[in-house]
């Protein structure tokens, strides 16, 4: 594909992934038949992941607004308040398709594009976190996957110089043949000093910095809109390679240059680069732009106008500069020896115009090329409701204990340490709460002031009621940044999920996407950036409906935040929220009874809300001296990982006659948490709950090595960690 | 205390390691570009930092080794100058010849992020005067390439003259091969050169001199060179 007045087929519309009316669409818009890099252009734009276009029309009833969000979605990331003139910056995106062909490159270059959409805006990446899904265990490619998606999380994280301080891991057979690799970055930046996409000023220099463009990621975009199938391995070519090395000079050059005020607008070149970088950086500024392409570095010789305008390279930024600080601007790049080339200029005209070797080669109108593409609204239908599971009805398989000590070493509860110690966690030397615990702390400079962040999802859920499903995500981020002692203030979404096509699967995308927007008006936990990944799903079969939600949250002093670890013996232990024992999709219906049945818990946002800012309190007020939320495994997990955390064990009550054990100490009610306080102080904290209409219950005391209850065997929690910790290193090293 | 850290392009600890030195020596310390060819006047301390100088391609330290900031720093040290390298630093040391040894891939072939003890073998040193020796410390290591390697004869060398200062050991201060998380030999995490004025050592200090941070652990070696060096007036 050189020339670029080649005859424009069917065949060839279809290798772009346009449809047959999609590019009727092309021709009306330009009235002639486009040129083959003019193709490529709008394939780039078009596609789902640039796009939106089957998602768009669902998206815009997510709550966007509260009075401390300063940039909604729209923008390279979202942009909050935080008091005293700082901004925290922060997206989640994912790179799930490159990371199942090529696990290191693609999970690296994963973290390095939202890196890059974090300092864009000007903040300094102080953390990442990342939820990842991985297929089950047994499955021959999952050991790899997870060996080559951790390395390369850590790889790109640990080098650039960023904190990975939380995330989540799980395993199901759904993400056999499609894993999700989601990664979110978090950034500090000044309210006053935050830089946007928008070019403005007809004549400006756009500036093009960082690596040097090649042949790597052609494509990668279309990659991430259409299925797998067996053949996929030989998409290999399309994943980027990363250089965590560039990138870090990248960001140090960036601050720098936007710190002497040199910036009007920048914009990352993430997918689709240079085409719709330049692209929304004009139609943002209603500008046209005119690219020289014969100015673009290339690492590789001969490259194309249509090689160029679709590469995907990684470590590349377009940016308008003051034209009288060009030379300022370059004396930087030099000195970080980073490329810089002046590549093109904004113009009145609203035309996007390409130029390589003294010929057009793309003449466009710059608007509608974003605006005008396609926006769908796809059928879809709402599966039926699974009925409630009856508690009673669950023959209990086992004894309590023989069920903890098996839930803890399953795959998608037991200890992630694995993971987490391969990614530098304290680079920055502002990591209060590190992995491990129910939300990640990171102080702000020289604090008190701290931010804490989490990464939730419950695909199950999502899976057997996206409604409900949908909630619970929101609900628990919101939960665990509570459980903290955090004040929660906004999320960031990323919506994985199979074929939009097919009804079903659009049915579980709205499904989730309206639970969403419920909880974050409910919790007053508004949206501010995010990103869709659809046609997740290989031959015909998809992933379980995966919303990721990254949350983050206020403290405004780090030194009161709560822990999950039992501090010490003889302190009284409190449920707050009701205990009902709901059993349908829970870990212990799947894990102990091989069954993935019924509904999943309800999520009373009301209560959820009543019952966490009643936990809040008692943190801040320092009454709490340990807290947990309590979600996957129920009451009898939260416990039992507190006790390892603390190394301190814990005498429990008999559970209520009218719930079975098993359902009592394994059923997943929302909206709960476990906290600890002094023992003198517990009747003072039940009083105070009684006043706040807050359902607490006593269930115990901490104490002894082991979790203690009544016609069970002791359960040591010496033992416990041992299982909790043995599972994933043994099961990487072959002998699980 | 007039500290220089050296800032190569792809370190990234540098903050870290100012903050520190700033927090417990009171002394604001000067930021020196690579391409520079002197130390700013009056150094009594250069600090190498940790990170991936030049994205550790080749091998860890070895372009950085080559920078022209590294002639100054040899001079320096050959002047008796007190130089601290710490991870990457570390590993720039021994590429530019100014510690023997070389730093290679940890034992199990990942990177190891996490807390580990420390045995401080003497606490006659500028860099360790802050500890008593056969105390325990604790504090975090973050590297890759951290396996302590050199040939038999200056590892002989190395423990005869008494150079080895920290070794990775059980909580308790045993050296046992469960505590040598990197496989380093003779569980190595800290030696000095002969003259006993350049320190190199794998973990992070820097990361552990606070108490609400986690620990205070590693402050004893910034306290100890700021008393060997004098406090800011």
């Amino acid at each position: 594909m050189t020339a670029n007045n080649v005859k424009i087929t069917p065949a060839l519309v279809a290798e772009h992934g346009l449809k047959p009316d999609e590019y009727q669409r092309i021709l009306d818009l330009i009235g002639r038949e486009p040129t083959l890099t003019e193709l490529g252009i709008f394939s780039a734009m078009w596609n789902e992941h640039c796009s939106y276009k089957s998602s768009k029309v669902h998206l815009r009833g997510l709550p966007t607004k509260a009075s401390w969000v300063i940039q909604g979605p729209g923008e390279n990331a979202g942009v909050i308040d935080i008091g005293d003139g700082q901004a925290c910056v922060f997206k989640m995106e994912s790179h799930n398709h490159p990371s199942y062909i090529e696990p290191y490159q693609g999970a690296a270059t994963g973290v390095g594009g939202i890196l890059r959409d974090v300092f864009t805006m000007g903040a300094r990446p102080i953390a990442c976190l990342n939820a990842l899904s991985f297929g089950a265990p047994e499955h021959p490619k999952t050991r790899h996957l997870v060996s080559g998606v951790v390395a390369g999380v850590g790889g790109y994280g640990n080098s650039f110089g960023v904190p990975t301080v939380g995330g989540s891991v799980r395993f199901h057979s759904r993400y056999d043949g499609n894993i999700l690799v989601n990664a979110m970055a978090v950034g500090l930046a000044e309210t006053s000093k935050i830089f946007y996409a928008a070019a403005s000023g007809v004549g400006m220099p756009i500036v093009y910095l960082g690596s040097k463009t090649g042949r790597d990621g052609i494509h990668g975009a279309s990659m991430a809109s259409a299925e797998f199938d067996d053949d996929s391995a030989e998409k290999r070519p399309t994943v980027q390679v990363g250089d965590p090395f560039s990138e870090k000079l990248l960001l140090e050059a960036c601050l720098e240059i936007m710190e002497k005020g040199c910036v009007i607008a920048i914009q990352d070149m993430g997918a689709a680069g240079l085409t719709s970088s330049a692209t929304e950086m004009g139609a943002k500024g209603d500008l046209g732009v005119t690219l020289d392409l014969d100015k673009v570095p290339c690492r590789e010789e001969g490259m194309t106008a249509y090689e160029m305008m679709l590469s995907e390279s990684q470590e590349r930024m377009l940016m308008v500069l003051k034209p009288e600080k060009e030379a300022e601007a370059e004396a930087i790049f030099r000195k970080w020896g980073l490329d810089f080339a002046v590549v093109g200029e904004t113009t009145p005209t609203k035309r996007f115009i390409v130029r390589h070797k003294g010929e057009v080669m793309a003449d466009l109108p710059i608007k509608e090329l974003g605006d005008s593409a396609p926006e769908y609204k796809r059928p879809f239908v709402t599966a039926q409701k699974l009925p409630a599971i009856d508690a009673g009805a669950v023959e209990a398989r086992g004894s309590i204990a023989d069920a903890l000590e098996r839930l803890i070493a399953t795959p998608d509860l037991c200890s992630k340490r694995w993971v987490w110690e391969q990614y530098d966690h304290i680079i920055g030397g502002n990591t209060v709460q590190r992995p491990g615990g129910d939300a990640a702390i990171v102080r702000v400079e020289d604090g008190p002031k701290a931010l804490a962040m989490t990464t939730d999802v419950t695909p199950r859920y999502c899976e057997a009621n996206p409604f409900e499903g949908g909630k619970q995500a929101v609900a628990e981020c919101w939960r665990n940044l509570t459980a903290v002692g955090a004040k929660p203030l906004a999320i960031t979404d990323n919506l994985n999920f199979g074929n939009p096509e097919r009804p079903e699967i659009m049915g579980q995308f709205v499904g989730c996407v309206r639970g969403i927007a419920e909880a974050c008006k409910v919790l007053d936990f508004p949206v501010v950036s995010g990103n869709v990944s659809l046609y997740n799903e290989t031959n015909g079969k998809a992933i379980l409906p995966t919303p990721s939600i990254g949350g983050i949250g206020l403290i405004d002093d780090f030194t009161k935040s709560a822990t999950l670890a039992f501090k010490k013996a003889d302190e009284a232990i409190l449920v707050v929220g009701e205990t009902a024992g709901w059993l349908g999709q829970s870990m212990y219906l799947r894990e102990i009874c091989a069954r993935e049945e019924g509904a999943p818990p309800p999520v009373d946002l009301i209560e959820e809300r009543e019952n966490g800012d009643f936990v809040r309190s008692l943190i801040l007020d320092g009454t709490a001296t340990a807290v947990h939320d309590l979600s996957d495994g129920g009451l009898l997990i939260a416990l039992a990982e507190m006790a390892m955390a603390g190394s301190i064990g814990a005498k429990l009550d008999a559970p209520p006659d009218d719930i079975p054990a098993h359902a009592y100490w394994f059923g997943e009610d929302q909206a709960r948490y476990i906290i600890t306080v002094p023992a003198a102080k517990a009747e003072a904290v039940l009083a105070r709950a009684r006043e706040a209409s807050v359902l607490v219950t006593s269930i115990g005391v901490t104490g002894g090595d082991a979790l203690a209850l009544d016609g069970e065997r002791a359960m040591t929690v010496a033992n416990l960690n041992e299982r909790s910790e043995a599972w994933l290193p043994a099961y990487m090293a072959g002998e699980a | 205390m007039k500290a220089a850290i050296l800032v190569f392009p792809g370190i990234n600890r540098e903050r870290d390691m100012a903050r520190t030195l700033k927090l417990v020596s009171g002394s604001t310390p000067n930021m020196v570009w690579h391409t520079d060819h002197e130390l700013p006047a009056g150094t009594d301390l250069v600090v190498v930092p940790g990170g991936f100088s030049y994205g550790d391609y080749l091998r860890c330290g070895a372009i950085a080794a080559r920078s022209p900031i590294m002639d100054a720093v040899r001079a320096f040290a050959a002047k008796g100058g007190l130089v601290l390298g710490v991870c990457n630093g570390f590993q720039i040391l021994c590429e530019s010849g100014l510690l023997p040894g070389a730093l290679m891939r940890n034992a199990q072939l990942k990177f190891i992020c996490r807390d580990v003890h420390l045995k401080v073998e003497r606490s006659d040193t500028p860099f360790t005067r802050g500890y008593n020796a056969g105390q325990v410390i604790r504090v975090p290591v973050a590297h890759g390439e951290g396996n302590y390697i050199a040939d038999g004869e200056t590892i002989a060398k190395l423990e005869g003259d008494g150079r080895v200062i920290f070794r990775y050991a059980s909580a308790d201060g045993m050296i046992e091969p469960n505590s040598n998380h990197n496989g380093a030999i003779n569980a190595i995490a800290g030696i000095v050169n002969e003259q006993g004025n350049v320190l190199g050592m794998m973990p992070h200090p820097e990361n552990h001199v606070e108490e609400a941070i986690g620990r205070t652990d590693g402050r004893g070696l910034f306290a100890g060179l700021t008393e060997a060096l004098g406090r800011a007036a």
